[in-house]
């Protein structure tokens, strides 16, 4: 552990940055390339990152297993939510038109809703998956 | 000499499907002739790619851009393809994820990962 | 190649050349997301099995001929049918016939100039919430299969195991 010491400073430098990408590739995935799956696979990769070098219960204080675990179905629940108000709101199961006063404005909340729905299902799957895998000790 | 061009030409309009076609085959070639359920896993995914990139190349257009409106371009490539294979990949990830969770519980289970010990040993037990 | 770290470490690497030519097509979304899972996660996710199960291959005790044998079928059936389809880049192709639709509509409809973004979560919703749901479900499979140590799974002796 006292070895690592170029991969620790190199991780906490990197890491902010990692997940300020993440939260820019979420928010402009609309103007440019990028969008929910793609955020999530970042934040998910960053917080993977963080795992690897400092371990697993230091990541685990972060970010506990039972966050990751209520977050994974939060994403699927807020997606499937703004299909319903989308009903509920006059149109049709995950029709946005109606979301605001005019319906470019409601398909913007609608996408915005949609995407930030999948950012948290993939990027909370992602690192319920690393946990899983590294938190299991070896059978033999 | 100019059927031997259109013959040519013919088989280049077409390169980035030969390209698929090997991965593909590749892919398929890993899941048969390879035991380890790992490297299984790797073939699968190898195929998988093969997919995504039947799907990109058929969207692309000659001339085009990426498909984020721009007032400078006009062509664009379609975007249907990008949406099915970026969440194609996703999910190959996830269910890759699924396969491997069932490969250590296979190795707890039995004490390897090769297919033909697995056989051999579940041909024992009987 | 015996090694299967190996063996995880070139799958990285293809999938990061894979990003690269899937940017060459005009699919920076596509390859964003092979660079980020691809390359980053699904490598970690495969050594993190070998970690839990074993590093080397056993050498093959089957020929490789049947397996050669089906592979080549395969691909000649495949090759059979590249010439019947539209050439690789034509913007006549039916494939591509749609794109200049959704292209046009996509700002006047969602504002959205990224016609990638719009057709993902608008125009195609339902398609999407069914791949999130997808994810998921495998989340959840991938917790039951591995969230129980395999200790406490003895302890209470082979039901449900």
């Amino acid at each position: 552990m006292r070895l690592d010491l170029i991969l620790r400073v190199a991780t906490k430098l990197i890491l902010p940055f990692m997940l300020l990408f993440a939260v820019y590739v979420q928010l402009h995935g609309d103007y440019g390339a990028g969008g929910g799956f793609q955020a999530g696979a970042i934040a998910g990769a960053g917080i993977i990152l963080y795992a690897l070098v400092f371990g697993l219960a230091a990541a685990r204080r972060i970010v506990p297993p039972a966050l990751v675990e209520t977050l994974v179905p939060l994403g699927v629940f807020i997606y499937a939510a703004v299909g319903v108000a989308g009903w509920l709101t006059g149109g049709n199961y995950l029709e946005y038109n109606h979301l605001a006063h005019d319906p470019v404005h409601g398909q913007e909340w609608g996408v915005f809703l949609v995407e930030l729905g999948v950012f948290i299902t993939v990027s909370a799957t992602m690192v319920a998956i690393f946990y899983a895998f590294t938190g299991r000790g070896r059978s033999r | 000499m100019s059927d031997l061009v259109a013959a040519a030409s013919g088989f280049l309009d077409h390169y980035n499907q030969y390209i698929t076609i090997f991965l593909m085959v590749s892919g398929l070639y890993i899941v048969i002739a390879r035991g380890n359920m790992v490297k299984k896993l790797v073939g699968l995914s190898l195929f998988q790619s093969s997919v995504y990139l039947l799907y990109i190349s058929a969207g692309k257009v000659h001339g085009g851009t990426a498909p984020i409106i721009d007032p400078g371009f006009t062509v664009y490539s379609h975007p249907l393809p990008h949406v099915l294979i970026l969440t194609a990949i996703v999910v190959g990830i996830a269910t890759l994820a699924l396969g491997l969770a069932l490969v250590v519980r296979i190795n707890e289970a039995y004490g390897s990962i090769e297919e033909d010990e697995i056989f051999e040993r579940d041909r024992d037990d009987k | 190649m015996r090694n299967l770290f190996a063996v995880a470490v070139l799958s990285s690497i293809y999938s990061f050349m894979m990003a690269s030519v899937v940017l060459v097509l005009d699919a920076p979304d596509v390859a964003l997301t092979e660079a980020a899972v691809g390359a980053g996660v699904g490598t970690v996710l495969i050594v993190g099995a070998l970690y839990l199960t074993k590093t080397d291959e056993s050498p093959p005790i089957h020929g490789m001929f049947l397996p050669l044998v089906v592979a080549a079928g395969t691909a000649a059936a495949l090759l059979f049918g590249v010439s019947d389809t539209p050439p690789f880049g034509d913007p006549s192709n039916p494939v591509t016939a749609l794109g200049p639709d959704y292209i046009a509509r996509s700002i006047p409809e969602t504002g959205i100039p990224n016609v990638v973004s719009s057709v993902l979560a608008s125009y195609r919703g339902f398609d999407t919430l069914g791949e999130t749901v997808v994810i998921f479900t495998a989340g959840i499979a991938v917790l039951m299969l591995l969230k129980r140590s395999p200790a406490r799974r003895r302890g209470d002796g082979d039901k449900g195991g």
